[in-house]
């Protein structure tokens, strides 16, 4: 059960880098925070307590339906609806992914951590979550789907903490959170303003300004 | 001998036409018609048959042999493909390989013909073929390389049917994204929506039809039985995987896969009918994740085994 849910969280990056529709792409990173969320209630067994379902519904809440409902809004107003040519192309995107994939499972084996008792790969896709995130931030063009590296990003850390601290602390969780809530408020700010400032969301523009 | 291995090439050998039929029908049943009659294709083929064939002044005998050494190599492909040895020592060790060169070796015959008309068109239509089936074969091998590692076996049979209820318990997540991975090469390998519409005779966006428009007459006929046998292969290839988990044998197994490989039909025609053909440029993208799929699910097995 468990390893579907990550498997699935590794088909979703696969999506997020081979698709240019952004409001595809932020549904697909809402449909990645709802699982990501769901991972301490599955990874828990036993142990399951009021806090982590707790916790599990705040990540769901936030990461599946605040952040895409601020997106959405944001690319409404920007009335752009894909990425046209992202530094990247999008072939080779999902073959970085792959390498990425297979750069997590080695490095899994090298670093010899703790593996988890409830999935032996756990560990290895939170690398792959991570590795995707900071791609789609480096290799995308348009801020919306820089946001959304940065929140595969975010899940990425929330599952590797899953896998080796196991136990998170509640206040923590929570500040990281409110963190990431600040952030993607402020970056849905920026997108506006970078819209209202060029016609556009293309983050590239920025460096032609002038102070 | 085993007879049931015998009768799984002899079925391939006499229902492949009317595959093609049921995904017909499928699209028909979806766009509300009434659609051409289940076994249009033996009347089509044996129409074909009875008529003179028409060779263009530019071709050469490369166009002549080509569509009798594609057919061989397709009967080779189901050959190798039957659930069961009929003789002994009839499956041998790697022979998914000798599957995906025969099938290698069909569509270069089918290309060298395209290219030997000499016609502009059948030249852009190879060139497509070729590009669509370099990015498909790399999914079909790490796809079968997956199989063998979760049955252990190196003969295409015993890949097949050796996947079973203990390799579904073990990396059964594996060998699902596997049979998604070889859905897409089915329809990339056979020109389907959303790789090329069958149905389409502009030549600009035509793959597989668009090579085999200066065939005529038996040849034409030689090369339609052909494209429906490749077709019933690789639908073979994916019910044999989609029915591997019930564990059976003997001839219940052939009747379940007889019954998976037709069902396949309906699945494809329900596809054809539901998305949009996607555009020259999207369709290696699509490729690409059926690799990406294949490679996920061997990095999958490995662990999930080891």
């Amino acid at each position: 059960m468990l390893d579907i849910v990550l498997v699935a969280l590794i088909l979703s990056n696969f999506v997020l880098l081979g698709s240019s529709r952004l409001s595809s792409c932020i549904r697909t990173a809402a449909l990645q925070g709802i699982m990501a969320g769901l991972l301490p209630l599955a990874t828990a067994g036993a142990g399951l307590s009021l806090r982590i379902v707790a916790l599990g519904l705040a990540v769901v809440a936030l990461k599946g339906f605040v952040f895409p409902h601020l997106l959405n809004r944001a690319l409404r107003e920007s009335a752009t609806s894909r990425e046209v040519q992202p530094f990247v192309g999008y072939t080779p995107s999902l073959l970085a992914g792959l390498l990425a994939l297979a750069a997590s499972f080695w490095l899994d084996g090298r670093l010899a951590l703790p593996t988890h008792s409830a999935s032996s790969i756990l560990v290895p896709v939170s690398f792959s979550l991570m590795f995707t995130g900071i791609f789609l931030l480096v290799a995308r063009r348009t801020a919306v789907n820089q946001v959304l590296g940065y929140i595969v990003l975010e899940n990425g850390i929330y599952a590797f903490s899953l896998a080796v601290v196991r136990d998170i602390p509640f206040l923590v969780e929570l500040g990281v959170l409110m963190d990431m809530f600040v952030a993607v408020f402020v970056m849905g700010i920026a997108i506006y303003r970078i819209n209202s400032e060029f016609d556009h969301i293309d983050s590239d523009r920025l460096s032609t300004l002038k102070g | 001998m085993t007879i049931h291995g015998l009768l799984s090439i002899i079925a391939g050998l006499l229902l492949a036409p009317l595959l093609q039929g049921i995904v017909n029908r499928t699209k028909a049943v979806f766009a509300g018609r009434r659609g051409a009659p289940l076994l249009q294709q033996y009347r089509d083929i044996a129409r074909l048959l009875r008529k003179g064939a028409v060779f263009s002044g530019t071709t050469t005998w490369i166009f002549r042999l080509a569509p009798s050494i594609t057919l061989a190599c397709a009967l080779v492909a189901l050959v190798v493909l039957a659930p069961a040895p009929v003789e002994q020592g009839w499956g041998f060790a790697g022979d998914a390989l000798l599957l995906a060169y025969a099938l290698g070796l069909a569509r270069f015959l089918t290309v060298a013909a395209a290219l030997d008309t000499g016609s502009s068109f059948e030249g852009m239509g190879a060139s497509r073929e070729v590009l669509y089936s370099a990015l498909a074969e790399p999914a079909l091998l790490v796809g079968i390389a997956v199989l063998a590692r979760v049955s252990g076996g190196t003969s295409l049979a015993s890949i097949l049917q050796g996947a079973g209820v203990t390799g579904w318990v073990s990396a059964g997540t594996a060998l699902a994204l596997v049979g998604v991975s070889f859905f897409v090469v089915l329809l990339a390998e056979n020109s389907r929506v959303p790789f090329d519409d069958p149905n389409t005779h502009l030549e600009l966006t035509m793959v597989h039809e668009v090579m085999v428009l200066d065939s005529s007459g038996p040849d034409f006929a030689l090369v339609t039985y052909g494209a429906s046998l490749k077709l019933w292969v690789f639908s073979v290839l994916f019910a044999s995987l989609a029915v591997s988990p019930l564990g059976l044998s003997g001839f219940a197994l052939l009747g379940a896969l007889t019954a998976a490989v037709l069902f396949t039909g309906v699945i494809v025609g329900t596809v054809e009918s539901t998305m949009a053909r996607s555009s020259l440029a999207r369709a290696p993208l699509l490729l690409a994740g059926a690799c990406a799929l294949s490679i996920l699910a061997f990095i999958l097995a490995s662990r999930f085994l080891s």
